[in-house]
């Protein structure tokens, strides 16, 4: 269809419409006042009520109004316009009217879900109405700048969120930077022993994807890596990766690990961060046997070939005293680099995805469980570990003094759901708590006690599983431990009482136990706040990443290109998390399939009349504006330009105009909001 | 602001006009509702897309066209949408904050607040505030000073046209009397 240009002189013809929203906004604010009320003012043509806007009769209404009424400027007073706007524009545009001619008035989020008087919200709606009305001849017909977007894309963290995207995007034939911070993918998955529900193995369902990503010539895999910068915008955003050095070459090892065996520590010493200190590893070393990329890397904090500590800017000094065994088994392989050091790689992507996981609560922070302070308080995470096959223990629940508990006591809601801690539900620990509590009594047949605040197990299968575990002879206490303390009678052992009051039978209990696990909660990482800067992302008030519409636009933030996959955006299990790191991964596909983003026109431009003072040119966070020596005027580069506005205000001459929120369009929305409406 | 001006006003509420960057406060305000917070309704809201588009003068336009008190929200320091607008609007702010009380308007009637776009909570309590902190100023009532001292203006204007006549000299030929209505304009 013909755009319809709108004839020189010809008169302003606004269409006004209110929506009811249902009773959304009919229940606080009476919407035929309001439409009754515009239309008694200037230019309004057209003035109704309907149902639904958004919906497409809706919508039709406007289109045959445009066509019926030669209607030329649309002004819709229902919800944010951060969510409808765009409708409203399509359906003015599909009528052959500029979209930009199209004003949204909140009148939900803004006023009838936040107010409790009618008629205060009917004259607030009033007011802002006539912004609106008095706005829109204001407005300009406006293009929609379409830039091109680069196909690659990022994704941090190499979680099963990060691997489900990146496998699902390079098998639709993208290319993936996957850049992860440690030396290997697999992030707290890989760490699990089984999974709930069913039972199955976490590392038997995740390695075959984790070897994929490490295959597959679509994804650049960046382990030890991390991004240090974000420019740009959507379709075209330049990024920084540090990729930190291992000493190790990764081209060149295979994975043999016969330098770990030859390392002049016979034996492994160093706290095994992968088995979370429990277990032992030498200063080569591989995080675990299915680690990918499978190559060793060097810990300059321990290895004798380094110098101890640190120089200042961070590296480490080859010192050269160690008879380098390693490099010796390494051989003619040559992998081994003790001159290695950290690289930059620049990249270009059109998309982001985010998938940057979690970090177990810190049960230290509730110090009456005693967790550091008495060995046999152990978090979730750690027993998960003390289960696995592959784990420092061979899979024995061993304790710390080499005797199997016969006694086990597993504390809900450590870190969650507590006011003093963190008031959310992780949504995962009454149903790992329910796995561990089946997996000590198969290993150990060990009486296990489940301290719950509520039983909380929704999800397909979960209630079964739930009920599954139950039968198998646990003890399910309701009631919130209280307390954790050595048992008087029998200190030296190392049992420990818990005490509870059960709140079923409203009796305390103390139990001795032979071990506490406590079942941690999920935060937001430490890091979450940093990477949030960098990727100028919103955190919730908790620190998870905010997605740009809870229900409807759960995988998107408010960072155009910018997506989310797994924990960094909640607590949620592996199930979920996988769902989500499709739909982040879908979206990407989305973008890039269609080949271009169009860019809002709310870019600023110069009039002819600029003084040259030059005082807009340092504002500009974006270099977008230069100075024409030849005419002395200052010009800005519309395709640098964000659309801030923030040279708008510092014009002193007024030259300087930002399109959709020109200086008159904003002084006739203050006006407008000013004046009087009829009580 | 003063007793007279509010009983003569006595069915005012304060009317407060607030200026919320797109990707911060205006969500957070989208995130209240959503939230079905409750708060006072005396805030017309305008969206700009960054608080560094706020120009000193929707401010002075904003009271003297009537508004009792102006509300700007913005992204965290460090959190600008456009890296640093919100700056650029801290340092127009700390600039008007000083020059209102030599207009005679009390620099508490103009705010600034940071607030991110999970603080739905914090708009609620800041509108909340501001109502009460203006309703405790008073109203500011601009527009109707404004017709007041045009008034004085024009009788002053009468009485030197007449003291004139009287002794015969010519009166100022100009004409016209400048009245703030059209001072201001």
């Amino acid at each position: 269809m013909k755009p319809i240009v709108p004839k020189k002189n010809e008169p302003i013809r606004i269409g006004f419409y209110i929506c009811h929203c249902g009773t959304n906004i009919a229940g606080m604010v009476d919407v035929e006042a309001v439409s009754r009320y515009a239309a008694t003012l200037p230019n309004v043509a057209v003035s109704r009520n309907y149902k639904y806007m958004c919906s497409d009769p809706g919508q039709e209404l406007i289109q045959q109004d445009i066509r019926e009424h030669r209607l030329n400027r649309i002004v819709v007073a229902a919800c944010s316009p951060l969510l409808h706007e765009h409708t409203f524009r399509k359906a003015a545009e599909g009528a052959g009217l500029n979209p930009y001619y199209v004003q949204m008035v909140n009148t939900r989020e803004h006023n009838s879900w936040v107010h409790t008087d009618r008629t205060e919200a009917t004259r607030k709606a009033m007011a802002l109405a006539r912004a609106a009305i008095q706005r829109v001849p204001h407005h300009k017909p406006l293009e929609v700048k379409k830039v091109a977007i680069n196909p690659n894309v990022l994704i941090v963290g190499g979680g099963i969120a990060g691997i489900h995207a990146a496998l699902t995007l390079a098998n639709a034939g993208k290319m993936v930077y996957l850049v992860e911070k440690q030396p290997t993918i697999g992030g707290h998955m890989a760490m699990f022993d089984k999974t709930f529900p069913t039972l199955d193995c976490a590392m038997c369902v995740l390695s075959p994807k984790m070897a994929a990503v490490g295959s597959h010539p679509n994804i650049h895999l960046w382990t030890y890596s991390e991004v240090i910068k974000v420019d740009g915008y959507v379709g075209n955003f330049q990024v920084t990766v540090r990729r930190k050095p291992r000493y190790i070459d990764e081209e060149l090892c295979t994975g043999c690990q016969e330098c770990v065996a030859a390392c002049v520590y016979k034996e492994p010493k160093f706290p095994d961060e992968f088995n979370l200190g429990l277990g032992k590893r030498k200063p080569v070393f591989l995080p675990f046997p299915q680690a990918v990329p499978p190559v060793a890397m060097i810990d300059p904090e321990v290895c004798l070939n380094f110098k101890r500590g640190k120089n200042p800017d961070g590296t480490y000094t080859v010192s050269d005293k160690c008879k380098k065994t390693c490099v010796e088994a390494c051989g003619d392989r040559k992998a081994i680099n003790f001159k290695q050091t950290e690289e930059i790689r620049n990249i270009t992507v059109g998309s982001i995805i985010m998938a940057t996981g979690f970090q177990i609560f810190d049960a230290r922070r509730t110090p009456f469980y005693g967790y550091g302070v008495y060995p046999n308080v152990y978090n979730a995470l750690e027993v998960e570990r003390l289960i696995n096959a592959s784990g420092p223990t061979g899979g024995e629940l061993i304790l710390r003094n080499g005797q199997v508990p016969k006694r086990v006591a597993i504390v809900h809601c450590v870190g969650s759901r507590d006011e003093n801690t963190n008031r959310w539900c992780s949504r995962v620990c009454c149903l790992y708590s329910l796995k561990l509590a089946h997996l000590i009594k198969e290993h150990t047949d060990a009486e296990v006690y489940n301290f719950y605040i509520d039983m909380r197990t929704p999800g397909k299968s979960m209630e079964e599983f739930y009920n599954r575990i139950a039968e198998e002879g646990m003890h399910l206490i309701r009631g919130k431990v209280a307390d954790v303390y050595p048992d008087p009678s029998d200190g030296a052992s190392g049992r420990l009482i818990v005490q509870a009051e059960d709140t079923l039978t409203n009796k305390i209990l103390k139990i001795p136990v032979d071990m506490v696990v406590l079942a941690v909660g999920l935060e937001p990482r430490p890091e979450a706040e940093e990477l949030r800067r960098l990727f100028n992302l919103s955190c919730s008030a908790e620190g998870w990443f905010l997605e740009r519409h809870p229900k409807l636009a759960p995988v998107s933030t408010f960072t155009d290109g910018i997506f989310l996959a797994g924990c960094c955006q909640g607590p949620k299990d592996i199930p979920d998390t996988v769902a989500q790191a499709g739909a982040a991964a879908a979206e990407a596909m989305a973008l890039i399939d269609k080949g271009y983003v169009e860019q809002e026109p709310n870019t600023a431009f110069i009039l002819d009349d600029c003084s040259g003072c030059k005082s807009c040119i340092p504002l500009c966070p974006y270099t977008a504006i230069l100075f024409d020596e030849a005419k002395k005027k200052a010009v800005i580069n519309e395709a640098l330009c964000k659309g801030c506005g923030t040279c708008v205000a510092s014009c002193p001459s007024g030259s300087i105009v930002q399109n959709l929120f020109e200086d008159e369009e904003i002084f006739s929305e203050i006006d407008g909001v000013l004046a009087e409406t009829p009580a | 602001m003063n007793d007279a001006a509010q009983t003569a006003d006595a069915a005012w509420t304060p009317r407060i006009v607030a200026f919320f960057c797109n990707w911060c406060t205006y969500t957070a305000a989208d995130l209240a509702g959503v939230s079905r917070m409750k708060y006072a309704p005396n805030v017309r809201i305008i969206r700009l897309m960054c608080s560094g588009r706020v120009d000193p003068q929707f401010v002075m336009d904003a009271l003297a066209k009537g508004a009792d008190g102006v509300l700007i929200g913005g992204c965290h320091p460090n959190d600008c949408h456009y890296v640093e607008g919100n700056y650029k609007c801290l340092r127009r702010y700390q600039m008007l904050r000083r020059m209102l009380p030599e207009l005679g308007i009390e620099p508490e009637r103009v705010r600034l607040e940071w607030i991110s776009a999970a603080e739905g909570e914090k708009v609620k309590r800041v509108i909340n505030e501001m109502v009460d902190q203006i309703q405790k100023l008073g109203p500011l009532g601009l527009p109707k000073k404004f017709e007041l001292w045009d008034r004085e203006m024009e009788h002053l204007a009468h009485q030197v046209q007449a003291a004139d006549a009287a002794q015969g000299t010519p009166t100022c030929t100009h004409g016209q009397t400048q009245t703030m209505e059209t001072a201001h304009a």
